[in-house]
């Protein structure tokens, strides 16, 4: 469904229209209900996304909507992304063209297994938000820039730029902008540090010794 | 900044490396594996052309997608089966130990790792499931990852962690007979909210706790995740190595007496420094039910549906959607709610001392009319524990079906789910829109004994009062 590419490299920036789906404590199991988790892919993920939701609203669900096809920020509230820790959420998500996610808060796994895909999830109090979705429900269509150094969202619209600050924590924005939020090659380059660890733990030698 | 508990301990212990993203690198002592967060790791594994770099510390099961009624091979669904055979090919490319189904030790991951011996105190524990929370019980740090996580652990035995805050959470006093570990989790909840927990690690102590048995402490730290702590733990003593002695994979002989010292010595010592402390009293707590869709919207058996008055400003909106969700109405008492099914089973509650509790209110009475029950032990061992002492006879007489261990209604993988607007009363662990299987369906979180109790009743029952009142002149067993 989507045609941009899924995020690779640093990523400093990300520009797209915006899909709004409020409500506090969406958890995992609405973003992809259980029974899209039987894969040994993700590949079909996107059609899952929110099915459930998106079933009982009938074609009313944001992720129907025409106007909102093809968005890349993915603008929520609180709590988004609670309950269980499966990566099928964001997987889901970004299979259907998200590339960022702005909203009041986020559960940390979700959080974590976003940003291991190169998913920024950035954060804003309650009335910015809340002023973000509401330019974005007055401005239908129109494109926000999003920057994680410094952290902000920019809706352009009638020759005028709209700017909120956002926050992202200092760790996860350097992985980021790095590049190096995928890091399984620096976990693995640690070798000798990891056998250090190991030398002091008894466990691993079933308290062998003394 | 917390100091001296045994977070810190234990965190200090399995540094690896400082990240240049300002992440600490962490060595996982225990990786636990199962059929669905893994494919995936195990295909980007490949990808980047990397092997396993302890496959000695990783153990795989099969638990979310097998089903309860038969399991013979291949699986009547070929997507279930499909993703049991990669994981068998998966394990057995990258010499990983798999318990499959009939090995005698397969089950729910976080009910066979603890009985196996495996989960001990002072470890690492990471799992690609939410409830891995559950192997704090024993003093470990143990956590839920994703699936990229899944990989970095299959390739560097580590993972890229933020430090938690922790969080004491003292429980004073003693619980009521008929007030169980579920009932003390959910009252936590439902106190801190799910959020509340966000950022911290729970140290759950005091009496209370130091009261509980190995299963009840289970049962408390896996929903630990429920509350937004992403691990929850409680301190290793007596009880944690009385559990531990004689497991398969405990240590034993002179080995064993190096490991109690070793463990001993982690617990939070008296000058821990905690980052916050809330504090409960176990008397004060009813058997608790959930009557909305989230584990914080619970309230004691006596009580009612919260009206909006009652909730705070920022819950409002999400008792509005509840109320909507499960069809009730605020001022409601949720005792004498009918319900249509009852599920005993789960990582929460799927033990021996569960089922033993369960069937000590089943034992001589009957399922109402009209209700689906059943029971489901969360491993081959404790279905066979639960077998040998005659517990499958006793919920069969009273109308309920046993089943073969899995997952089962806790979600939606395998065949057992509700249908429609169909209400359960459940002993698992969400109770969010169309978890059982049912977009529509709803569900009562309780303990296992609360749900036999609505089995037998036909509607939410004070198991308090069925318990005061046994219905036949044997002695109720006695828990473990
Ligand atoms: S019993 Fe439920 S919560 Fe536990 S591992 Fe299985 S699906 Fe997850």
């Amino acid at each position: 469904m989507s045609a941009t590419p899924f995020p690779a490299g640093p990523i400093q920036h990300c520009q797209g229209r915006a899909v709004v789906v409020p409500g506090d404590d969406i958890d995992t199991d609405r973003i992809i209900p259980a029974r899209y988790l039987k894969c040994v892919t993700f590949d079909g993920l996107a059609e899952g996304v929110f099915a459930d939701d998106r079933r009982e609203r009938a074609g009313d669900h944001p992720f129907d909507r025409a106007g909102n096809q093809g968005a890349a920020i993915l603008v929520v509230n609180r709590n988004f992304g609670c309950g269980s820790s499966r990566e099928h959420a964001p997987q889901a998500l970004m299979r259907w063209g998200i590339r960022a996610v702005i909203g009041e808060s986020f559960a940390e796994i979700f959080f974590g297994n976003c940003l291991a895909l190169g998913i920024p999830c950035l954060s804003a109090d309650h009335d910015t938000v809340l002023a973000v979705q509401a330019a974005v429900a007055a401005h239908p269509g129109a494109l926000l820039q999003l920057d994680l150094e410094p952290p902000q969202v920019t809706l352009q619209a009638d020759g005028e730029a709209l700017a909120w600050p956002l926050e992202l924590a200092a760790g996860p924005r350097r992985m980021l902008v790095s590049g190096e939020w995928n890091g399984t090659a620096q976990l693995v380059a640690h070798d000798a540090e990891l056998r250090a660890t190991t030398g002091r733990l008894p466990y691993l030698a079933g308290f062998a010794t003394a | 900044m917390s100091a001296g508990t045994l977070y810190d301990k234990v965190w200090e212990l399995h540094r690896v490396a400082d990240l240049p993203g300002g992440a600490t690198q962490l060595f996982i002592g225990l990786h636990l594996i199962h059929e669905v967060t893994s494919p995936q790791a195990f295909a980007a594994l490949d990808d980047l052309g990397l092997s396993v770099r302890h496959p000695e510390r990783t153990v795989a099961t099969v638990d979310h997608i097998v089903p309860t009624t038969s399991q013979a091979r291949p699986f009547a669904d070929p997507l279930a089966e499909e993703m049991l055979a990669t994981l068998e090919a998966n394990c057995a490319r990258h010499g990983i130990t798999l318990h499959g189904l009939g090995s005698g030790r397969q089950g729910i991951v976080h009910v066979i790792a603890p009985e196996l011996g495996l989960t001990q105190p002072g470890m690492t524990v990471a799992c690609g499931d939410s409830h891995t929370s559950t192997h704090g019980a024993f003093g470990a740090i143990a956590f839920g990852i994703g699936t990229s996580q899944v990989r970095d652990v299959l390739a560097s035995q580590s993972l890229a962690m933020g430090k938690l805050k922790v969080r004491r959470i003292r429980v004073e006093g003693t619980l009521q007979s008929g007030v169980y570990a579920k009932d003390l989790v959910l009252h936590v909840i439902r106190t801190l909210g799910v959020k509340g927990g966000v950022g911290y690690a729970y140290e759950f102590a005091g009496p209370a706790i130091e009261a509980l048995s190995m299963e009840e402490r289970m049962t408390l730290c896996n929903m630990a995740i429920e509350g937004g702590a992403r691990c929850g733990y409680v301190n290793p003593d007596a009880i944690t190595f009385a559990y531990l002695k004689g497991r398969p994979h405990a240590p034993a002989g002179e080995a064993w007496e190096r490991a109690v010292a070793w463990w001993s010595a982690l617990a939070s010592g008296p000058d821990a420094v905690f980052d916050d402390e809330v504090v409960f009293d176990a008397a004060t707590i009813a058997p608790t039910v959930t009557w909305g869709i989230t584990p914080g919207q619970a309230i004691g058996v006596d009580e009612a549906v919260p009206t909006l008055e009652q909730t705070d400003s920022d819950e409002r909106p999400i008792a509005e959607e509840a109320y909507r969700y499960m069809d009730l109405r605020p001022g409601v008492p949720i005792e004498g709610l009918p319900v249509d099914v009852c599920f005993i089973g789960s990582c929460t509650n799927g033990r021996l001392s569960d089922l033993r509790a369960a069937a000590a209110v089943a034992r001589g009475r009957q399922v109402a009319a009209g209700i689906k029950a059943f029971v489901v032990p969360g491993s081959e061992q404790v279905a066979a524990a639960a077998e040998a002492e005659g517990l499958d006879a006793v919920f069969r007489e009273a109308g309920f079906e046993w089943r073969e261990p899995g997952c089962s209604m806790c979600l939606a993988m395998n065949p057992d789910r509700l249908e429609g607007r169909q209400i359960s009363a459940s002993s698992s662990n969400r109770n969010f829109k169309g978890r059982q299987g049912s977009a529509s369906g709803r569900t009562l979180l309780m303990s296992p004994a609360m749900v036999a109790a609505a089995a037998v009743s036909g509607h939410v029952a004070d198991v308090r009062r069925l318990i005061a009142t046994p219905s036949s002149p044997e002695p109720a067993p006695t828990p473990a």
